[in-house]
């Protein structure tokens, strides 16, 4: 059980750095990183489980059930098309650099940042309408007309789709990130926890989205 | 002059300072396109973007992300330890530093001042409290003050619990530091922000809703609510990122041999207070989030004339802060079973019963938060589950009361000031642990639910279960912390001025809340009979305070003091206690190996670390 013992000459893939003759084994570290980021999504779990919970204690009407707001059904199904669009090529990025193949993890990642920026757009300025626009084509509605202050079907749409845009926006840029770096050359076969981190983080941000469109878009009665 | 230049400089006031222009860029910058876009004067949106700012300025200013942004920009981050160069040793702990002991050390003096300045917020509005009438205070700065009392307490102890289980966390499972030591200093510097925020809203008008924060009355409290609910979540964010680094540095650094059930029975209370503070935090951050998105982004989830539901911020509210009560007493009722076989001579008895009740008390935390709720108007089928979860935590609870009374019986008992105050401690928690029953129990507590019983069990439970534990830890591991012994005589008369003055304060509040006597409220007709208890009760809480400024005073004096303390004065078989002091800056030097069990006092030839006679030569 004990991973812990100094730092071993041999395994660090650099020169033996005085400085880090303390710090853990880089292989440890990475176990280390990883058993955190997973407490974090756990930790995050309960965030977005008690904006699940929250949505569906109110949006409960007594005697009609589990209601939701009029929503474009089309501009959701798009977005969360994109948004698992981009997790593909999240995983390809990442394998790719397992590999050592780092311009098809270079290109991945970047494309995975632009559909995540997309699918930004898409919540941020289309269905919530920041603009106050609207348009009508191939028999879609592309901007929303939910607003913010429309009781409780408002409240819990912006708060939740707000919740996880924000989650979105920090991924594309930890993204971002990962492909600045990655074009520097500094991932290797061996040490690229970052790319692997935010690999994870993305996927699950995914994930949380899996649950949330239902709730927002699907389930329940349109009022 | 130099001293003055490196305080000037620290990191404290560089924060400071950046918090300060940080938000007030935010209140401009709002203000501007507000009045741009020709919309009505309305203060909150630019103070709620201004309070978000000021805290990133203050950990920009203050360098505690720093190293992270050099990592967003590609270059090498390697760790700086030890003392920066041509400065002062003590300067360390006024500057960002990533040492798990600096750090256990910043949160231990920052959580005695914030404590020290909830305290004075209890003596003021005690004093009023002492006689029916309105004397010193008006309803409004009353209504802020407890408010304040509440959270800046809880503040506090969140930083107390953190001071304990970063200093000794590492040293007693034997890793070199935190997992991940910038993440650590990240948790100890958001809190100081946090704390600003609290205590900035007492300024802007305060606010009256407890430190609860209950809508709707928290969406019509004047502004210091904002403030107050953002502190509160930052509160949380410091909690998550510590405790996930707690229980990655237990999991992966232990010393060879320290198997689960070897490692010092601390160790296993803070990890159960991690498990609580990393997944029941974040359900009240959804809660205060909620409340100040209503406020100022007009959303609707808790007004009832909008069609929201106040009851629903009460169940996201106390699933987490009932859990959270155990995070505050888990670590202290750890402390208790620490130091009570060092001072029996005897192991503790129950190890494993013990490390697992902690467990167990934390698992049953999560089932229990509706209790807070018998008078809400929640669902009544709710109502009778939530009362028999409330009783099985009396379990667990049990479980630590029966083990350290064995472990006492026929021991070799020594009372030096820590066992005093865990003797305290346990006494005290035991006054808070019979007269809770009461309150999880439906009928009597539709009777006293936000009367003075509640306001004396709860501060017998937290005194009991966090504050003598807490000063306990603070005269037990201070000849480690410091190499100097406190002065025995000062720390027993602490001991003997807030004993019998909590018993008196907690007593006295539990006897006026039977009488009639309600929580949160200014005033009190003189015909209720309790303003003989209530002049008690206030004299109580000033002996009190007296009694924790001579800790203060005994801290500082002896912490300054030539004289040397001995390598183990209590004789403790705990690894850290094994090296002398000063603790190396990665804590072991030489690697030991856990070979027994750790609590086995008085048996023959036992041993629990056994140091590898070659040092391993350091560097390549």
């Amino acid at each position: 059980m004990s991973a812990y013992t100094k730092a071993q000459p041999g395994s660090h893939h650099e020169a033996h750095d005085e400085d880090r003759a303390h710090e853990l084994p880089y292989a440890t570290q990475v176990r280390a990183n990883r058993l955190g980021l997973w407490l974090f999504f756990i930790s995050e779990f309960f965030l977005f489980g008690a904006l699940l919970i929250t949505r569906f204690y109110l949006w409960n009407v007594p005697g009609v059930g589990q209601t939701r707001p009029e929503l474009s059904q089309e501009l959701g199904l798009i977005t969360t098309s994109i948004l698992l669009l981009s997790s593909f090529f999240v995983y390809r990025g990442e394998t790719a650099m397992t590999f050592g193949d780092r311009k098809t993890f270079t290109q991945s990642y970047l494309l995975a940042a632009l559909l995540g920026l997309l699918f930004f757009v898409g919540v941020v300025v289309m269905e919530w309408n920041l603009f106050g626009l609207t348009l009508n084509m191939f028999g879609i509605e592309w901007f929303g007309h939910l607003k913010p202050s429309d009781g409780v079907h408002g409240g819990v749409f912006y708060m939740m789709t707000g919740m996880h845009a924000l989650h979105v926006i920090s991924g594309v840029g930890l993204l971002l990130i990962a492909w600045n770096r990655g074009r520097k050359g500094m991932y290797s076969v061996e040490r690229h926890w970052g790319v692997e981190g935010i690999a994870l983080y993305w996927h699950y941000v995914d994930v949380v989205w899996i649950f949330f469109y239902p709730a927002l878009y699907l389930i329940g009665k349109a009022v | 002059m130099r001293t003055l230049g490196i305080i000037i400089n620290s990191a404290y006031v560089r924060g400071l300072i950046g918090q300060a222009i940080f938000t007030f860029a935010g209140i401009g910058l709002v203000g501007g396109i507000r009045s741009a876009m020709g919309l009505e004067t309305n203060v909150e949106p630019g103070v709620v973007l201004g309070a978000i700012l000021g805290v990133i300025g203050f950990l920009l200013f203050a360098g505690v992300l720093t190293d992270w942004l050099k990592w967003i920009a590609g270059k090498k981050t390697p760790l700086r330890h030890g003392v920066p160069e041509g400065k002062p040793g003590w300067s360390r702990y006024l500057n960002v530093d990533v040492n798990h002991k600096v750090i256990g050390i910043q949160y231990g003096y920052t959580s005695i001042l914030v404590l020290l300045v909830g305290g004075i917020f209890a003596l003021v509005f005690r004093l009023e409290l002492a006689q029916p009438g309105i004397q010193l205070l008006d309803a409004k700065t009353y209504n802020t003050l407890f408010s304040a009392h509440g959270i800046v307490m809880i503040a506090s102890i969140l930083l107390g619990v953190g001071a304990m289980t970063n200093y000794l966390v590492p040293l007693m499972i034997g890793a070199s530091d935190m997992a991940f030591p910038r993440l650590n200093a990240f948790s100890y510097w958001v809190g100081i922000p946090a704390v600003v925020l609290i205590l900035s809203g007492m300024v802007v008008g305060g606010w009256d809703t407890g430190w609860v924060g209950y809508p709707p009355l928290s969406l019509r409290a004047p502004l210091g609510v904002v403030l107050f609910l953002m502190g509160f979540y930052l509160n949380g964010l410091s909690s998550i990122a510590s405790s996930i680094n707690l229980l990655v540095t237990v999991s992966f650094m232990r010393a060879k041999g320290m198997t689960p059930f070897r490692m010092p029975i601390f160790v296993w209370a803070a990890v159960a207070t991690s498990l609580i503070q990393f997944t029941a935090t974040q359900t009240v951050g959804v809660a205060l989030t909620l409340n100040v998105m209503e406020r100022v982004a007009g959303l609707t989830f808790f007004n009832p004339t909008n069609g929201g539901d106040p009851v629903l911020y009460q169940h996201l509210f106390w699933f987490y802060s009932h859990p959270v009560v155990y995070v505050f007493v888990l670590p202290g009722l750890g402390i208790i079973s620490e130091l009570l076989p060092v001072f029996s001579r005897k192991p503790l008895f129950g190890y494993k019963w013990i490390a697992l009740s902690s467990l167990g008390i934390a698992f049953v935390g999560f089932l229990v938060w509706a209790h807070h709720m018998f008078t809400s108007g929640m669902n009544d089928a709710l109502r009778i589950p939530f009362m028999m979860a409330t009783m099985f935590v009396a379990i667990p609870t049990g479980v630590k009361f029966f083990s350290w009374v064995a472990t006492m019986w026929e021991g070799k008992l020594s009372f030096e000031t820590p066992m005093l105050f865990v003797l305290g401690a346990i006494s005290v928690f035991l006054i808070g642990g019979v007269t809770g029953p009461i309150l999880g129990t439906i009928p009597t507590d539709l009777h006293l639910h936000d009367s003075y019983w509640v306001v004396g069990h709860f501060h017998a439970t937290m005194f009991g279960g966090f504050i003598f534990p807490f000063f306990a830890a603070i005269y037990y591991w201070f000849p480690k912390i410091t190499g100097r012994m406190y002065k025995e005589s000062l720390g027993k008369l602490h001991f003997w001025l807030m004993v019998p003055g909590f018993w008196i304060m907690s007593l006295g509040q539990m006897q006026i809340g039977l009488l009639g006597m309600r929580r949160r409220i200014v005033d009190y007709e003189a015909v209720l009979g309790v303003q003989g208890t209530q002049v008690l009760i206030t004299i109580a809480a000033l002996v009190i305070g007296w009694s924790v400024l001579i800790m203060v005073y005994n801290l500082v004096s002896s912490a300054r003091s030539k004289e040397m303390a001995v390598t183990n004065p209590w004789g403790s078989r705990s690894p850290e206690w094994q090296i002398p002091y000063p603790v190396p800056e990665f804590n072991y030097d030489v690697p030991f190996e856990v070979v027994g069990d750790p609590y086995d006092y008085g048996l023959d030839g036992s041993e629990y670390v056994h140091t590898q006679a070659a040092p391993v030569p350091s560097g390549d």
